[in-house]
């Protein structure tokens, strides 16, 4: 299972506390994970990518290991301690406006 | 015992404010949705515990909400979790999809350069006259799109973005916003919508094809005055008894149609100023209406920091200032289009909320006034329902 930590808004929206946990098949990548995420929490989707490109939400962010995952391709594998549960992904609101 | 539910939207999230006929002791429940931009709450005519919501954020987007119990809880449509299990409806969570049919094309950027449609928030619900699950959404960038199945599937109802001056819409300060839609009474085929800035546009064929409908308008900063399209319209308004009737705030200028938006004469008259946003129509009387002037388009507050609605008897041209119980100094808040509402009571009562945060309310048509809330986020949207 790949832990998922969500910020706040998307959290209330998807009526969940904390992390959530989603299943990927392996490899884990990133766009399976946001596969798995939407498809298990539905009203997510369209709030952090866009519903017919994919393309990640200008102000949201991937994190993971203290790496900044959001430019990467959705084929990119999550860092290991991600992939076997050790460590979250981050989903991550950008600090700007008000 | 009849009662109403006024449905405010903020900066800051959605508020539900109830009250019994008399609308002296008023209860505040909210803020749902706490920490979205609410552009606009309305409920269905034909069932009124049904109540659409759009809710945005320039992080997440668009997400719409629905309510089946006057706004006790809400879901997303067809985003819903089965109950207490680990399970889904298996249906798409699509109602925050809005999606331009076929190629979008461009319109017009502030430079004048060609701009491809995007599609960035609802601005207005408005629903269905008869049916509680038909819903119609105005968006930015501007285009019309509608539901039949409570707001769980849009598709644009693209004739009117395809009207002929479509790549020529600009976008106003706010951005290029479908914000306002009208739905006929009395001819289930005619709508209109307004555009900021392109104007009035009217359908009489359920929204398939439209025509502008802005001849009389001028407007200075254009560079044709008289242009068929480009024009600033803050809002549109009519009395259900006589749909053919519809008066707009514009930019400037306080506007009056008596065919149905074939033509427009100015009815601005003694106004302090004819700038401004909201502009609405006596339940009972269809030749009173309600405005709000703001000082000029530069200074979004009213003239001398007293806020003061505007009321005509005449249709226009001859308006009346309505102080009492409403700030007279000191006031510096804005109304913007979708704040003011009109309850069916008699005598009917008339709200608005501001950028300052208060909700005031009338319950004698003007008359007197009473901020039910002070201290609410910016107010985006106010309206009304009357309950039986």
């Amino acid at each position: 299972m790949i832990r998922v930590a969500l910020p706040a808004h998307l959290r209330t929206l998807a009526r969940v506390d904390g992390e959530v946990a989603v299943h990927v098949p392996s490899p884990a990548t990133l766009g399976a994970t946001l596969d798995a995420l939407e498809a298990a929490y539905p009203v997510l989707q369209g709030t952090i990518r866009d519903h017919v490109t994919h393309r990640r939400r200008d102000f949201v962010r991937f994190f993971a290991c203290e790496e900044d995952l959001s430019h990467e391709p959705p084929s990119v594998p999550l860092p290991a301690p991600v992939a076997n549960g050790t460590e979250p992904l981050l989903i991550v609101g950008a600090i700007a406006g008000g | 015992m009849s009662g109403v539910r006024v449905l405010v939207g903020t900066r800051k999230g959605a508020f539900v404010l109830t009250a019994d006929g008399t609308r002296k002791k008023w209860e505040v429940s909210g803020p749902h949705f706490g920490g979205w931009e609410v552009y606009h709450v309305k409920g269905s005519p034909a069932d009124p515990n049904r109540l659409y919501a759009s809710q945005s954020s320039g992080w997440f987007g668009q997400v719409l909400q629905r309510s089946d119990d006057g706004g006790k809880t809400w879901q997303v449509p067809g985003g819903e979790r089965v109950a207490g299990g680990e399970d889904f409806t298996g249906r798409p969570a699509q109602s925050n999809k809005f999606v331009y049919d076929g190629v979008p094309g461009t319109h017009q950027w502030y430079d004048g350069t060609p701009h491809p449609w995007e599609f960035k928030r609802v601005w207005h619900l408005e629903p269905s006259l008869s049916d509680p699950d038909t819903v119609y959404a105005g968006v930015e960038d501007a285009a019309l799109f509608r539901s039949t199945d409570g707001a769980e599937n849009w598709h644009e109802l693209a004739g009117l973005r395809r009207h002929g001056s479509g790549s020529a819409w600009q976008p106003g300060a706010g951005g290029l916003a479908a914000h306002t839609i009208l739905l006929d009474p009395a001819n289930t085929e005619r709508m209109f919508v307004a555009i900021s800035a392109a104007g009035v546009f009217r359908s009489d064929d359920g929204a398939q094809t439209w025509k502008a409908a802005n001849r009389g308008l001028r407007s200075q900063y254009i560079p044709n005055p008289d242009a068929e399209v480009g024009h600033c319209v803050h809002r549109i308004a009519m009395h259900r008894s006589r749909p053919q009737v519809l008066f707009m705030q514009k930019h400037w200028d306080v506007m009056r149609s008596d065919d149905a938006g074939e033509s427009w004469q100015e009815v601005s008259g003694n106004l302090p100023t004819d700038f401004g946003f909201v502009i609405d129509v006596h339940a009972h009387e269809a030749e009173t209406v309600y405005v709000v002037p703001i000082k000029s388009d530069s200074e979004h507050y009213p003239p001398d920091g007293a806020l003061r609605v505007y009321r005509s008897r005449t249709g226009g041209n001859e308006w009346e200032p309505l102080t009492n119980g409403l700030p007279q100094r000191d006031c510096y808040v804005n109304v913007l289009r979708d704040a003011m509402s009109i309850d069916a009571l008699d005598p009917c009562g008339v709200y608005f909320g501001t950028t300052g945060g208060q909700v005031y309310a009338s319950s004698d048509s003007g008359n007197t006034w009473s901020a039910i809330v002070r201290d609410l986020p910016a107010v985006l949207s106010v309206e009304v329902q009357t309950l039986s």
